[in-house]
């Protein structure tokens, strides 16, 4: 496992594994490219998804996650609705008027901070050190994939006492541990910008 | 020299509703969003204290929902675009 995310005098840091590097970068990728439309992440292949950093045994198709939803997904599907909420809860007239004024905006900034991860984290993995807009960035990121996966895996307040009751053989085992492992990391990086 | 970045004091939303403006934002609770990083949010959108984006952060987790901000309704939806962009779940409401 590794230590998570520590302020130095040059800027936050944290080391990954190439594992722990495919899989964020992966992860990152597919929600900018959900957000943006197919190629957004503008990234290289992140390689084989490899082996985990020593914690969860995942599935070599970590990359299909995302896949029931499409590159091309629809408004009502549930991450992008989570992703791009309503501004107005009980008022679809002033709702779509909001939307259509600041959603593209809000995909675009999401997809930069995105590609920000990307460009930071080096797929082979190692020492990432970033300056405060790129934690920034991070932190944003961090918090797009995890609720992306919040939606996929139905995650609840609960869900550390869930992980810690799930079959083995529950195929969102893997996910859990690296939505825990996420978790992890964006809490380490919230209290290195303190 | 100071010890610490003086932080910018926000009104308590209470003071800022006036009849004129009795639009304001909601933080929705949900399970993924971490309380340290909802507080930071807070913090950092709208210059609150520590102090009191925790109460207001943890107005959310056990309420429900709590009014972030009140005003004119364009200065509270340019308040959700922010937040929405911080990945919470925000909403611009008339009511409180």
């Amino acid at each position: 496992m590794m230590a998570g995310f520590r302020r130095t005098l040059r800027g936050v840091t944290a080391r990954f594994t190439a594992g722990q590097a495919g899989i964020l970068r992966n992860l990152v990728g597919q929600v900018a490219d959900l957000v943006g439309g197919p190629g957004a992440a503008d990234a290289p292949p992140a390689g084989e998804p490899a082996e985990p950093g020593g914690g969860a045994d995942l599935p070599l198709d970590v990359g299909a996650i995302f896949a029931m939803d499409g590159p091309a997904a629809p408004p009502d599907d549930p991450v992008l609705a989570r992703l791009l909420p309503d501004a107005y809860g009980d008022d679809p007239e002033a709702a779509g008027e909001f939307r259509r004024y600041t959603e593209q905006d809000l995909r675009s900034g999401k997809v930069a901070a995105a590609r920000t991860v990307l460009a930071t984290l080096p797929s082979d993995g190692g020492r990432v050190r970033l300056s405060a807009g790129d934690a920034e960035a991070w932190l944003r990121s961090l918090n797009d994939v995890r609720l992306a996966l919040g939606v996929v895996l139905g995650i609840t307040e609960d869900y550390e006492h869930e992980l810690g009751e799930l079959d083995p053989e529950d195929p969102r085992e893997a996910y859990l541990h690296v939505y825990d492992w996420l978790t992890f990391l964006q809490e380490t990086l919230v209290r290195a910008l303190r | 020299m100071s010890a610490a970045p003086a932080e910018v004091q926000r009104p308590e939303a209470d003071e800022v509703v006036v009849p004129d403006t009795p639009w304001v934002t909601i933080v929705w609770n949900d399970p993924v969003n971490l309380m340290s990083y909802v507080t930071y949010v807070f913090q950092k959108v709208f210059g609150y204290a520590k102090p009191r984006a925790e109460k207001l952060m943890l107005d959310v987790h056990h309420k429900g929902k709590a009014v972030v901000s009140s005003g004119t309704r364009e200065s509270m939806e340019r308040d959700a675009e922010v937040l929405h962009g911080y990945g919470l779940w925000a909403t611009v409401s008339h009511d409180r």
